[in-house]
């Protein structure tokens, strides 16, 4: 019964860590190695114009929502115009004004974007079209494309795509070479569209996207169709009929209102470009969590004083540590002093470097154990003697530091965190085991406490486990539902395989 | 000759491993709050009194280091004493004296001691030294054991023990544990002792071990330790029987010296025993529990549960 419960308890743990593990990589975007990098966009748009002595007012549609997308960072750059942004309906507009300005002006704005699969929605719900009169011919022929189109679809979506692909089909017949007619540029064929998507009451809007292309300049933003199914908007191509927001567009504005307004001005154009750039995917993954409010976004150790991230992404490291220790010494059974001595070493060795902190351990263990063979004559009380061996092994690393300073040997100076503690408790356990389990017994334990030290120091000390559980640390409860399941191994350890080996009968 | 053993072979060997003893035994059988009544000796002590075990008799207990101003008198009465921590663990701490020359004590490996060096092994003692954690213990004088002449030419220095494994107060399998020079005096299987399988049925040794090696000789006498045969080995299994009846714990350790005079004594109880055990019978533990564990019940009467354990490994 309770070997259920420690499974239990052991899966929905670990099960736990990896769904907030994988929310934060597959839907955050959160990177698994931490100098992972990403595309992103500088979208540039530019409103030039002459002012003629008046009051100024211009205004001109900026992305609000974007699908596939989200914006790292939104510039206006305006010079001595004040300048403003509102949301209206679906879309965002960015307001400039102005008292007086004469001459060329120019007004940008400047968005930084990367690639997301943060969800959003279009919210303008919209009125059912009244169906818009033809006159005839035209009328006749509208009525016969819309009833050919209907038999040949079931919804909004496909009677959008047949009605496109009808009205491009290369065999037009003549109702549809008629109607074609009254389309001559991109923008009024889209009108049509809209026109005769009406007469079916199917709500319509037009949107306009660019492209997201590297160094390009002058770009001209495209038009898409966009009919509503009842539910949500879908968009069309109005080329080609296919459905979907094309791969490497930013929408740009939606509906007809125009695409900038100006008072107090002429000779207006807008221009947009495009360049192309990198960014670390940790800081969109920040930004992606601070847009879609994940509450795991707001707990990001990120957020921490540096000094306190610091601290942490030590502290972290402990936890695997331990992980060590469990594995060496239930699963393989090596025999360490004390349980979490070797993780302590080990977090002491990243002071010094693996090398020096092995050499550095070895010899202030060896020359603490003859002084404490001395001690031991001495007759002192067990706690003073803990001390007078404290106070030894400080100035053996004194001595120490201060030697290898002279030889030119800086490193070992910064032994600054030798636990001196750890040191001297070692010093004293080592030496007891020596007195009684012999001297055997107490180099098997100090070697092995020194080789999980050795494995914790290179476990704790890997960068890319490092950055794996500052960034992720859910990982704790993963770690912690591993512990929880090794706890319920009963199987032989890798020693008593050895120490067994020779049993002969078998009960 | 592989010098690994496929954990399958060692499971149907029926080899108990530390885990399993653990987890499945240990944790499962033994509540912790019964722990203090074995890993104090003093209460172990009291607690086989009480059920009726003969002990090594207490001489006299020290508490505090003040009263080490006084350890002249108490030695004065004995020529023969066995100094121990309460709490010490794996025969660590033990100091036996043997006998009084001069004003200095002679220990088994003929070094001599000042009553000043005693008195600083008593306060090490106090201190903690020996005690899990290092929290403060008591040290008490006892009655230092005279073996039983079975073991004569098989015992070096050290007093000879009997170890006990019992499983819901039946015995299920047993060693003696000879001291070695190497283990200086010392029955810990871990420090060179030798341990040797004891035939549940008759009380007859059988093969010996020393670490992982097969022995049938005394390393330092050259005498066979094979078919001895251990004295009162019914009145042993009760007594171990009886320990277990009255600690509580449902696995358990029991530790026997054989005393030429009186006989089978209960020297201390262990809640974690060691898988020694198995090496020094060449024989796993699992088999005997499996079937103890599967008894519908546990008869009630000690009697009954020592015939049983004499007819376990028959």
């Amino acid at each position: 019964m309770h070997k259920l419960a420690v499974h239990f308890w052991s899966i929905v743990f670990i099960a736990i860590g990896l769904a907030i593990f994988a929310h934060k990589v597959f839907q955050l975007g959160m990177p698994i190695t931490p100098d992972a990098t990403t595309e992103t966009w500088t979208v540039q748009a530019r409103l030039a114009f002459k002012g003629n002595g008046r009051n100024i007012m211009a205004s001109m549609s900026i992305p609000n929502l974007t699908p596939g997308y989200i914006k790292i960072n939104e510039h206006y750059i305006s010079g001595d115009f004040g300048v403003n942004a509102k949301v209206k309906g679906d879309n965002k507009t960015a307001e400039w004004a102005k008292r007086k300005a004469n001459g060329q002006q120019s007004l940008y704005y400047r968005a930084t974007l990367t690639r997301s699969n943060v969800a959003t929605k279009w919210t303008e719900v919209p009125e059912y079209p009244e169906a818009p009169e033809f006159f005839e011919p035209y009328s006749t022929a509208v009525d016969k494309i819309i009833e050919d189109v209907r038999s040949q679809s079931a919804d909004t979506a496909s009677f959008t795509y047949e009605l496109i692909t009808h009205l491009r089909s290369s065999d037009e017949n003549e109702n549809i070479s008629l109607i074609k007619d009254l389309a001559r540029t991109d923008e009024q064929f889209a009108n049509l569209i809209t026109k005769l998507l009406a007469v079916a009451h199917i709500p319509t809007r037009k949107m306009w996207v660019v492209e997201l292309a590297d160094a390009a300049n002058d770009v001209l933003p495209q038009i898409m169709i966009q009919t509503y199914n009842g539910e949500e908007w879908l968009t069309f191509n109005p080329e080609t009929g296919v459905s979907g927001i094309p791969a490497n567009h930013l929408i740009w504005k939606i509906g007809d209102d125009p695409l900038y307004t100006l008072k107090g001005g002429d000779s207006a154009e807008v221009k947009f470009s495009v360049t192309k750039s990198f960014i670390e995917l940790l800081e969109v993954a920040k930004l992606a969590a601070k847009e879609k409010g994940s509450i795991l976004g707001k707990f990001t150790l990120f957020s921490l004083p540096v000094d306190s991230q610091n601290t942490f992404s030590l502290i972290l490291m402990v936890p695997l540590g331990a992980l060590i220790i469990v594995l060496m010494r239930t699963f393989i059974g090596v025999q360490t002093f004390g349980t979490f001595m070797p993780i302590l070493i080990a977090v002491a060795f990243r002071e010094t470097q693996l090398l020096w902190g092995i050499v550095l351990f070895t010899v202030i263990v060896f020359i603490g154990l003859l002084l404490r063979l001395y001690l031991e004559r001495l007759r002192l009380l067990l706690i003073p003697r803990l001390a007078a061996i404290l106070v030894i092994v400080v100035m053996l690393m004194l001595l120490i530091s201060f030697t290898t300073s002279q030889l030119g040997l800086d490193r070992l100076l910064s032994i600054s965190l030798f636990p001196m503690v750890i040191l001297a408790m070692t010093i004293e356990r080592m030496s007891i085991t020596w007195e009684e389990s012999g001297g055997q017994t107490a180099l098997i334990q100090g070697l092995g406490s020194l080789l999980v030290a050795c494995l914790g120091y290179l476990v704790m000390t890997n960068q890319h486990l490092n950055y794996l559980m500052f960034a992720y640390p859910e990982f704790l409860i993963v770690i912690l539902g591993v512990c929880i399941w090794m706890g319920s191994y009963t199987g032989y350890r890798v020693s008593e395989l050895f120490r067994f080996r020779e049993i002969k009968t078998s009960a | 000759m592989t010098s690994f053993a496929n954990p399958q072979s060692l499971k149907n060997k029926g080899v108990l491993g530390i885990n399993q003893r653990n987890s499945d035994y240990i944790m499962r059988y033994n509540k912790r709050k019964l722990y203090p009544l074995v890993d104090d000796k003093l209460q172990t002590k009291q607690l086989a009194i009480d059920a009726g075990v003969a002990v090594p008799k207490l001489y006299s207990i020290i508490k505090y280091n003040h009263q080490l101003k006084k350890l002249e008198t108490l030695l004065e009465d004995h020529n023969e004493i066995v100094i121990k921590p309460a709490h010490g663990s794996g025969g660590n701490g033990i100091l036996v004296l043997t006998e009084k020359v001069g004003k200095l004590y002679k220990t088994p490996s003929g070094d001599l001691m000042s009553v000043n060096a005693i008195r600083h092994y008593i306060s090490n003692i106090l201190s903690g030294m020996y005690s899990l954690g290092g929290v403060p213990d008591r040290a008490f004088f006892e009655y230092r054991i005279k073996f039983d002449p079975v073991f004569d030419e098989v015992s070096f220095k050290g007093v000879p023990d009997i170890r006990i494994i019992v499983f819901r107060g039946i015995p299920i399998s047993a060693m003696v544990r000879l001291p070695t020079s190497d283990s200086n005096g010392k029955a810990n299987l871990h420090q060179g002792a030798i341990g040797v399988g004891v035939n549940l049925a008759t009380g007859c040794t059988t093969h010996g071990v020393i670490g992982n090696d097969t022995t049938s000789l005394h390393p330092d006498t050259g005498q066979p330790i094979e078919g001895l045969q251990l004295p009162r080995w019914k009145k042993i299994l009760q007594i171990a029987v009886k320990c277990s009846d009255k600690v509580g714990l449902g696995y358990l350790g029991v530790d026997i010296v054989l005393d030429r005079t009186l006989g089978p004594l209960m020297l201390e109880l262990n809640a974690r025993p060691g898988l020694n055990v198995q090496l020094a019978n060449q024989r796993g533990l699992l088999a005997n529990l499996n079937t103890i564990e599967n008894m519908e019940s546990i008869p009630s009467e000690a009697d009954q549960r020592v015939a049983f354990a004499l007819s376990l490994n028959k």
